[in-house]
């Protein structure tokens, strides 16, 4: 089959791969139908995620048809059209079975690896090094889904595939963000970057009742569909002072919830940008905390951070001080995929959610170099390169 | 990890030294031995992530010491007598939790007929009566199998297995796996402590101190490879059509295992020996 491997940094080259075929009694192969670009794929086109190996596939949102399963899944069965989250969850460990899918005790198997580094081991995630599993991506004509069943859901007749190809990964990532923020009638919610995963957020934050919503980037076109589409005020943080804007529009006391949707490669006008940008070149830090340190300070005391921004090792400077006598909640994590799907399939069905404005660009997988050089410089005003390998 | 702090639990068991602990080698031999040794242990390090390096390990290191006690013996007999017997034991004690009820996970494990399937160095377990059984490991690589008998000497249902093998085996060694409620509704928490005996002697020691580090982390993936199975009934896998350089990614894995070194605390509950 034809897929897009990674070669190594900003090295992307389509190639012939030998097909998946079912390994374990609960898997599934699935014909990809769409495969979308994601943030969080430029973390490893940068080579800031460690343990990518020449010829990985890469990709981890995406919908399908079901072309095989294994005997012990029961679900399923083929032509099943489905939508797959991007992290794999065997639904028994006891953080499955309460819907902490990403926190998975056995679906990395290379559980040892992040153990050592992080002290626990997460979740297997599609197409995203080998610390986090090493599992084959979705920028492919097929793929291997292990716990199918657990994973892999069956879209409602009459979605379109451009409207359902987000319930994968940057929807319920947005969803989560919300979810965490803990949003309580009446709070104002900022939510920093307009990417998919930022743009999902805004919407799931009106969903679960915020008053209003400002959203932080420096795209135009980005911060025109938050504010025209997602119906958020917008900051241009190359155009305002961040923090005095903020305490003006919620009147001096600072946004109630703050949603992190940026992660380590966040970029910044000020001179804390440059500090974080030569540590992390010289890997003294890996990850430039800059949303971090601001929303922190931005918070109103007592609020909630809410991170969904992805970030992979150490931070510097982190301003502790503000988050501990402020009294902040830190919440944080990789999203819950089978928790969120189910509901966010009904909220798509009832037309309550439509992420399909996300989707600027439709290609063939033969042009998944082209689209990721796209994707990461934000040219032609590109939100997400979907890809469409059969 | 949990070295020695299994709590409340008994004292720690050691094969009592017997078979291959007795120094009665010619000089060919030794030498033979610790090249073959040395060969063996470093393809069990390399066959690590495929579970088959346990054997090659442990053989290996069973004939690494048996060549370099033997030198000792002859030129530093007096030296050698000064060595505490426990010193070359090989021993790792791991816990792991799992959503599963205590009667389910202990009946398991008291199958021992089971073990071969999450431990990757055992080719076979035969119980031949109620206490005794008969362990196959195999040496990749057509370089035979070594197999042995153990017996159960202590077992108390849904709680407790102690088992060692028989004196005279090739490999001295003994397992006790402890099964207990884990708080809040979260199953069961194993607590095994696996041990090795290698050859008396000062080298028998530091061949111990070299492979325990690699001893712990394949029992370590025995022990996931149990949860695995009793929770999912299967065991996850990536392979596929992924990746092709292997030896780049291993020395990137390395790289970024240093790097969180450099910053972790290592503190008295890390310590390896
Ligand atoms: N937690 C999860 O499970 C999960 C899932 C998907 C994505 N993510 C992460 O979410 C983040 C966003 O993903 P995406 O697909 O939307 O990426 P994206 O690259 O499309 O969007 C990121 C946006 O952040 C903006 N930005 C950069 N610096 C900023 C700053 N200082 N202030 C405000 N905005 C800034 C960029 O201009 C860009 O528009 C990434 O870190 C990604 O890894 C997490
Ligand atoms: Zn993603
Ligand atoms: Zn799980």
């Amino acid at each position: 089959m034809k897929a897009l491997c990674w070669n190594g940094i900003n090295d992307l080259r389509v190639e012939t791969v030998p097909d998946p075929v079912i390994l374990n009694p609960q898997d599934a192969i699935i014909r990809v139908i769409m495969s979308s670009v994601c943030g969080s794929d430029l973390h490893l086109l940068g080579g800031y995620i460690p343990t990518m190996k020449a010829g990985d596939i890469i990709g981890h949102e995406f919908i399908g048809e079901v072309v095989d399963i294994g005997k012990e899944v029961k679900k399923l069965a083929k032509g099943d059209r489905v939508v797959v989250g991007s992290i794999i969850g065997c639904g028994e460990c006891s953080y499955c079975s309460t819907g902490a899918w990403s926190l998975c005790d056995n679906s990395n198997p290379n559980a040892a690896l992040l153990e050592k580094v992080y002290g626990a081991t997460s979740a297997g995630i599609f197409g995203y090094s080998h610390a986090f599993g090493g599992y084959a991506g979705s920028h492919a004509d097929l793929i291997r889904v292990p716990f199918a069943d657990k994973g892999a859901f069956k879209i409602p007749e009459g979605l379109t595939n451009e409207k359902v190809v987000f319930a994968s990964d940057a929807l319920p990532t947005g969803y989560m963000a919300a979810d965490m923020a803990g949003i309580q009638s009446g709070d104002i919610v900022a939510v920093w970057g307009c990417g998919g995963v930022g743009l999902m957020a805004i919407q799931c934050a009106y969903l679960l009742g915020a008053e209003r919503v400002i959203a932080i980037d420096r795209i135009p076109e980005r911060l025109r569909m938050a504010n025209e589409i997602a119906h958020a005020e917008v900051l241009n943080y190359e155009q305002v002072d961040i923090q005095e804007a903020l305490k003006e529009m919620t009147g001096g006391r600072g946004p109630d919830r703050c949603i992190d949707a940026v992660g380590m490669e966040a970029h910044s006008p000020g001179i804390d940008y440059m500090y974080d940008r030569v540590k992390q070149t010289l890997r003294l830090e890996n990850d430039r905390p800059i949303v971090l340190r601001e929303a922190a300070v931005a918070c109103r005391k007592g609020g909630t951070l809410s991170v969904v921004g992805v970030y992979g090792g150490f931070i510097d400077k982190f301003p502790m001080g503000a988050v501990m006598n402020k009294a902040l909640t830190i919440r944080t994590g990789q999203m819950h995929a089978q928790k969120y799907i189910p509901k966010l399939l009904t909220h798509l069905a009832q037309n309550e959610l439509d992420p399909s404005f996300l989707l600027t660009h439709l290609w063939p997988l033969s042009r998944g170099a082209e689209g990721y050089d796209m994707f990461k410089k934000k040219k032609d005003k590109c939100l997400r390169v979907v890809f469409t390998p059969n | 990890m949990l070295e020695n702090k299994s709590g409340d639990s008994s004292a720690i068991h050691i094969p009592p030294a017997t078979g291959s602990s007795i120094i009665n080698i010619g000089t060919g031999e030794r030498i033979a031995s610790v090249l073959g040794g040395l060969a063996l242990a470093s393809l069990g390090v390399r066959n690590m992530k495929k579970g088959k390096g346990i054997a090659l390990l442990l053989g290996g290191g069973y004939l690494l010491t048996r060549g370099l006690v033997g030198y000792c013996a002859v030129n530093h007999a007096l030296h050698r007598n000064t060595v505490s017997k426990n010193a070359s034991a090989i021993q790792v004690s791991r816990a792991f939790t799992i959503n599963k009820p205590r009667a389910e996970v202990y009946a398991y494990w008291r199958k021992l007929e089971n073990l071969p399937r999450f431990m990757k160095h055992l080719s076979e377990v035969k119980e031949t009566d109620a206490t005794h059984s008969h362990w196959t490991a195999v040496i990749p690589r057509g370089l035979g199998t070594v197999s042995w008998e153990a017996e159960i000497v202590e077992d108390r249902a849904d709680e407790y297995i102690f088992w060692q093998s028989l004196p005279g085996s090739t490999i001295d060694n003994a397992g006790e796996v402890t099964f207990k409620d884990a708080p809040g509704q979260r199953g069961t928490e194993v607590h095994a402590i696996i041990s090795y005996r290698l050859p008396a002697g000062d080298v028998g020691a530091l061949a111990a101190k070299l492979i325990n580090p690699v001893v712990e982390l394949l029992i370590q993936e025995d022990l996931r490879r149990f949860k695995n199975i009793l929770e999912t009934g299967e065991i996850p896998t990536a392979e596929g059509p992924s990746g092709r350089l292997q030896d780049k990614v291993r020395s990137k894995l390395k790289k970024f295992k240093q790097s969180y070194q450099h910053h972790n605390y290592e503190g008295p509950m890390l310590e390896r020996h």
